[in-house]
């Protein structure tokens, strides 16, 4: 029981983490219907300005300098690259949000090389003890934190002009466009904001009980993608449900791995994309998806 | 489609050349470049030509009206003007528009707003998953929040059933209810020059003649409104000017009693006046299938 206890609150953990990376790649979406790939190194970046400057400026600062790196850094794909990709499909964008992903990939793990950088978080290795239930500290900062992040976005995505603009562009950009709305800034400001919450991301899926950030954080990234999936791609609900299922599945397979030993090594891995195709088979628009409006 | 073919030549039943002007008695004495001047303008999708060589105007206070039969273009002036051509693949390829004395063709949809000029788009296109009250909001977007507050007290003394609505997810509204959240969300952002793409369309007579009556009020309070509509019997009773689109080129233009009065107009967009051996002779109101043959009134 214990066991069970510590995955689900290690699941539940890395679940919340998962949610700040699925709701940027929501975010993005619902603001310009892009299927964002580039997240994964916008995520990577954040990690490595932190992992680079901690030494140099201490963690606070080198954390705040990697969310805004980040931040930048997805600010910069948006203006640069995809605004100005005047294609009209949204599947050739998606794929030229794939060909930015490898770039900024391949040169920051050419930077990183065989290495793994801490990222000089103040927890370190320190566990916490409740009852029969130990947690590593991480964990437990992890969830409060993204949790505190996620609720901060709803709220403000719920009650703030920038919100309101937002989701009035998400429904439908002409008539968004007729209210005054600016909507190359609000796309501008939905890639910085889940450029910021990726950095965020990073920190938590490099500390302690992961060695630190290296060319497999990538890989670890991704499992935010079937999250933000099988939530439903246009959904908030759905990225919080999402990336809570991901990471619990993920967490309670891997931690049961020698009783599930029939489906094989690195089953662990391959749950959240199992689970996703599961879901997307009886409910194609994932679970809090709201199909494409027809416009008329 | 940029119906060349079988235009009638400009000397048609033009009843007022467009510089005799208006009798203007109840508006303020204010020059017209204050108001809305479209010079010549050309709009095209890619190589389909949508309008040529329109020349309009509202003068600051007015109401102006246009009419035209399905794809006549009515639209697209609307689109050319609050900027949304893009939205379309549309371009303006040739003449200007001023709103105020300055240029806001090319202009994005966004700078028109701030420029004084919202357009409550055809098919009312609120937002569905909002709510009554954010719709509001939306439409205050582009204006400091005091003028917002002050705006919305103006609306809801307009429309009041938006108040009682106010949580209610505005996909929910009645088609009427709808148009009447989609001006009032317009009205949010304070217009000077309300641009309303057929209000009444798909409404039931009585519904229709409110918004009429709102359209009204919205006037006398100051803002002034160039009116797009198939309904050619409300249009022309609320305006004091009219132009009649045609294939994309101004087929008539003038003041809207004029217009009102004459056969042409009578036979084709209202319904009534001399017989017609060609066609039956409708309500005048629903005659979209009839009004998109390719017959001209002029030989
Ligand atoms: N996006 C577009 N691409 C190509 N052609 C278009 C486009 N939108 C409109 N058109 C064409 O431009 C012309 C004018 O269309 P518009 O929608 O302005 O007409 P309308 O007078 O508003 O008609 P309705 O009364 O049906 O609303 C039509 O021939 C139409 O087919
Ligand atoms: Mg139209």
């Amino acid at each position: 029981m214990a066991v069970f206890l510590e995955l689900l609150v290690n699941g539940i953990s890395v679940g919340a983490v998962y949610a700040l990376i699925a709701l940027g790649f929501v975010v993005i979406f619902k603001a310009t219907e892009v299927v964002n790939f580039t997240h994964a190194s916008l995520l990577l970046a954040g990690g490595y300005v932190i992992a680079r400057l901690h030494p140099l400026v201490g963690f606070w600062a080198a954390l705040a300098a990697g969310i805004a790196a980040a931040a930048l850094v997805g600010a910069l794909v948006e203006f640069l690259i995809l605004r100005r990709a005047h294609v009209g499909s949204r599947g050739v964008l998606a794929i030229v949000t794939i060909g930015v992903d490898i770039l900024l990939t391949t040169e920051l793990t050419r930077q990183i090389g065989t290495e793994v950088l801490a990222l000089g978080d103040p927890w370190g290795d320190r566990v916490l003890r409740l009852g029969p239930v130990t947690v590593a500290e991480t964990r437990v900062v992890a969830l409060a934190v993204a949790a505190a992040l996620i609720a901060a976005f709803l709220l403000a995505f719920k009650f703030t002009g920038w919100g309101v603009a937002m989701r009035a562009t998400a429904e439908d950009a002409e008539t968004a466009a007729l209210m005054g709305v600016r909507l190359g800034r609000v796309s501008l400001g939905a890639w910085a904001v889940a450029g910021a919450l990726a950095a965020v991301a990073a920190l938590f899926l490099c500390v302690f009980p992961t060695p630190g950030l290296d060319r497999g954080t990538t890989a670890a990234a991704m499992k935010a993608f079937p999250a933000a999936i099988l939530g439903g791609l246009d959904s908030t609900t759905g990225a919080l449900a999402g990336g809570l299922i991901v990471g619990v599945t993920e967490t309670l397979i891997s931690g049961y791995q020698s009783e599930l030993a029939f489906l094989g090594r690195g089953i662990g891995d391959a749950a959240p994309f199992l689970v996703m195709i599961v879901i997307l088979l009886l409910r194609p628009s994932g679970l809090f998806g709201t199909k494409e409006p027809v416009r008329v | 489609m940029s119906g060349d073919a079988g235009r009638p030549g400009a000397g048609g039943p033009e009843i007022e050349s467009p510089e005799t002007a208006v009798p203007e008695a109840a508006k303020p004495a204010t020059p017209e470049t204050e108001g809305l001047e479209i010079r010549g303008l050309e709009v095209r999708y890619g190589p389909v030509r949508a309008l040529r060589g329109v020349d309009l105007t509202v003068p600051r206070g007015a109401v102006a009206a246009v009419l035209g039969a399905n794809g006549a273009g009515k639209t697209t002036l609307l689109r050319a003007v609050s900027g949304t051509l893009r939205f379309h693949r549309g371009a303006i390829t040739a003449g200007t528009i001023t709103f105020g004395g300055a240029r806001v063709d090319g202009a994005p949809a966004a700078e028109v707003v701030r420029r004084g000029v919202v357009q409550v788009p055809e098919g009312r296109r609120v937002f569905a998953r909002m709510t009554v009250a954010e719709n509001l909001r939306a439409g205050a977007l582009a204006v400091p929040g005091r003028r917002a507050a002050a705006a919305r007290e103006r609306v809801l003394e307009l429309f009041p059933v938006l108040a009682e609505r106010a949580h209610q997810r505005a996909g929910l509204l009645s088609g009427g209810e709808q148009q009447m959240l989609a001006i009032g969300r317009a009205l949010m952002a304070g217009p000077s020059l309300l641009l309303l793409d057929e209000p009444t369309l798909g409404l039931a007579p009585m519904m229709a003649a409110r918004i009429a009556d709102t359209v009204r009020r919205i006037n006398a309070q100051g803002t002034s409104v160039l009116l797009v509509e198939q309904n050619a019997a409300m249009a022309l009773a609320l305006a004091e000017r009219a132009y009649v689109l045609e294939v994309g080129e101004l087929a008539l233009s003038g003041p809207a009693a004029e217009l009102a009065a004459s056969d042409e107009v009578r036979r084709r967009y209202l319904g009534v006046g001399a017989p017609d051996t060609d066609r039956p002779v409708g309500t005048g109101l629903e005659e979209r299938a009839e009004r998109t043959r390719p017959a001209r009134w002029t030989a």
